[in-house]
């Protein structure tokens, strides 16, 4: 679950990061009161779940009450297309305006699980403000990195050494070490997959300053963090992703793709996707429904694939286990009950009450073709595209 | 012989709810020899036909001496679970359990170090060994066939798909492990590619890969330089988009190196025949074994 920069900067303040002085505006008429309260040269920057909000125009410093009125207005209400946010756009309902500080320069910190280390890592780098997949690509021997023992935790000793590496002086370094074991604090104890603070700054040559904060919680521990399941901001996903994760359906939404597939496994789901390609057309989403869906679940999950209005072919490829297969077909039918679109589908059922299914679509006036297996599947694709 | 062979392969289950109970019955009638059950409240009872439940692993290790251990438990006891395996020295644990934390599993994968435990899983269908009547998991009973092909995978249905396309073809089965979608897991492509390679009753592997890390890769020189058995590999997500996780916790491409086509280019490199749709698995196993 990721949270909002002004989330995450609560929860740094309440880990004691310094964080610049800052407040949350719904309308730009806030925007203008607020920068009277705060500063005389303020940043206006969008709240949205995408990075890269900066080149995309999503931050902008202000010098005026009345510029930041503007920026205000211009911003709220829009929606924000950034390279981080593979196609998809995120409405700007909030704004987060705060005082501009005197950066003296920009270091880069994270912490983030390393799935080949096994363990959590720390990284820093000089070269902050800049994305750090380009530093990595262009500077990297001006990443360091700092692996976590799990059981141990961070060591002190490692941190000093990591900070002192830098040259910035004591003063400077202590701070910079104090703000690492801060986050590593906020990591471990949320159950996070990313903190990132990007830039990091040293301000008037004195004091270090997080200019930004991401925080992001691992779904799968969200069932310890109930009091921070409020902070999700569903306006930022579309609506059908969001009835997708509401009905806990692993969906995802892919442009310009036209066969809508259902499929239980997610391993099989890619495979499905995959073949769909290799017979010549796209795919329109990820659904993986789970291993034991009920009914509604299913009928969920012909609902979402119906209404999605690129969709001119549906393959559905389950594989009874936990699932049974006679289950899936009733919630498929109670589905197109409810939409009446009758768009074409190809048919792969196996496995747990698969001949108990067949019945069922068979009976119902859906526009069905069955096909034996994934190989079969993907010729019938290919005949329905010939037509 | 064949692999991951036990002194006994007597089972001990721990979660016996709906899913648990369901499962490990079909373990039973696949011949599987379930020994003992683990439930904290239902100690002194029975399930199944007569098997006796206990309220820890030790009391459970003591009585019926498994050296297997199946997980059901749901994920937010699952690392208490596993530990308490690891603890018992039950030689293999199997967790099938989806959605363990992170930061749970890099403990218990700190923990494993230098102990007597091989873990498999999580977020896995476990293994079947047709051949000895052993199955410990979810993999279904009906679709495999005993024979010379080693498969093992990411994926929990894929890797069916591919059993049920080998036995289509009669072609039967060494053995089918699933080592699980999540980004940390005990058993690796790795360690099984290792048994399969040692293993008399294996002739050829399948491997079923997909995007998300690079175990894909580390298994590409390990069969480069240690692998003598012809290998056939399936890499699926080739149409994943960036940053978004296809389902598996694992499987998210955030650098080059987790791209389907990364990936399929290490294992070509170390000789290893790709099958470049999941529809030809069973069929490049066929043409490799004329």
């Amino acid at each position: 679950m990721q949270l909002h920069e002004y989330q995450a900067k609560d929860i740094f303040k309440k880990f004691e990061i310094v964080v610049p002085e800052g407040r949350v505006a719904v309308s730009s008429v806030e925007c203008k009161e607020y920068f009277e309260l705060l500063a005389k040269k303020c940043v206006i920057k969008a709240q949205i779940h995408a990075g890269g909000r900066g080149k995309a125009g999503g931050i902008k410093l202000v010098t005026s009450p009345q510029e930041a009125e503007d920026a205000g207005s211009q911003m709220l209400g829009s929606n924000l297309n950034t390279f981080q946010s593979a196609g998809g756009e995120f409405p700007i309902n909030k704004i987060y305006i705060e005082e501009a500080l005197n950066v003296t320069n920009e270091l880069y910190l994270a912490i983030t699980m390393d799935f080949e280390m096994k363990c959590p890592v720390v990284i820093l780098s000089t070269e902050g403000g800049m994305n750090i997949e380009e530093v990595a690509e262009k500077f990297p021997k001006k990443i360091i990195k700092l692996f976590v023992d799990p059981l141990i935790g961070l060591s002190p000793y490692k941190v000093r050494k990591l900070c002192s590496m830098l040259n910035m002086g004591k003063k400077l370094d202590e701070q910079l070490s104090s703000t690492i074991f801060k986050a590593y604090s906020i990591f471990d104890s949320l159950d996070c997959s990313l903190v990132e603070i990007n830039p990091l700054a040293v301000v008037e040559k004195e004091s270090i300053v997080a200019l930004d904060a991401k925080i992001t919680i691992e779904d799968d521990s969200m069932f310890r963090h109930k009091d921070l399941a409020k902070l999700f901001d569903e306006s930022q996903m579309n609506e059908t992703e969001l009835n997708a994760l509401k009905n806990d359906l692993s969906y995802i939404k892919l442009f310009e793709g036209q066969i809508g597939c259902m499929v239980n496994g997610a391993g099989l789901a890619m495979a499905t996707m995959d073949i769909t390609m290799k017979a010549g057309m796209a795919p329109a989403n990820f659904l993986d429904v789970g291993g034991s869906a009920s009914e509604d679940k299913i009928k969920e999950a012909y609902r979402i694939i119906c209404s999605d209005k690129d969709v001119r072919l549906i393959l559905v490829n389950l594989f009874g286990g936990i699932l049974r297969c006679d289950v899936a077909a009733k919630g498929i039918v109670d589905g197109h009950k409810e939409t009446r679109k009758k768009t074409p589908m190809i048919v792969v059922l196996r496995g747990t009450n698969s001949d108990e299914a067949k019945t069922i679509l068979q009976n119902s006036d859906l526009d069905i073709t069955f096909a034996r297996d994934l190989p079969d599947a993907a010729n019938k694709i290919q005949q329905k595209l010939g037509n | 012989m064949s692999i991951l062979n036990n002194d006994s392969n007597k089972v001990l289950i721990q979660g016996l709810g709906r899913d648990g109970s369901f499962q490990t019955e079909k373990c039973i009638q696949f011949g599987t020899q379930v020994v003992s059950g683990v439930h904290p409240t239902r100690a002194g009872k029975t399930f199944g036909e007569g098997v006796p439940i206990f309220g820890s692993v030790e009391e459970a290790v003591k009585a019926t001496s498994p050296d297997i251990g199946l997980i059901f438990v749901p994920a937010p006891f699952a690392l208490d679970a596993i530990v308490e395996q690891i603890d018992s020295d039950i030689r293999t644990v199997v967790c099938i359990t989806e959605g363990i934390p992170v930061s749970d599993m890099i403990k218990v994968n700190q923990y494993l170090k230098d102990k007597k435990t091989r873990l498999i899983g999580p977020n896995c269908p476990g293994y079947i060994i047709p051949e000895k009547n052993v199955k410990v998991g979810i993999i279904p009973n009906d679709i495999v066939s005993s024979g010379e092909v080693g498969v093992v995978s990411r994926s929990g249905t894929l890797t069916y798909e591919a059993i049920v396309q080998l036995t289509k073809l009669g072609i039967g089965q060494s053995a089918c492990v699933g080592i699980g979608g999540d980004p940390i897991h005990g058993t690796t492509f790795v360690d099984v590619l290792e048994m399969f390679e040692k293993d008399k009753n294996t002739r050829a592997i399948v491997m079923i890969g997909e995007i998300g890390g690079t175990n894909e890769q580390i298994a590409a020189n390990k069969i480069k330089d240690e692998i003598s058995k012809p290998v056939v590999a399936c890499i699926v997500g080739q149409t994943a988009p960036q940053g978004k996780r296809m389902g598996h916790a694992g499987a998210i491409v955030t650098g080059k190196s987790a791209l389907a086509s990364e990936k399929i280019e290490a294992l070509k490199n170390a000789g290893v025949t790709i099958a470049d749709s999941p529809t030809e698995i069973g069929l490049k196993v066929h043409n490799l074994l004329k």
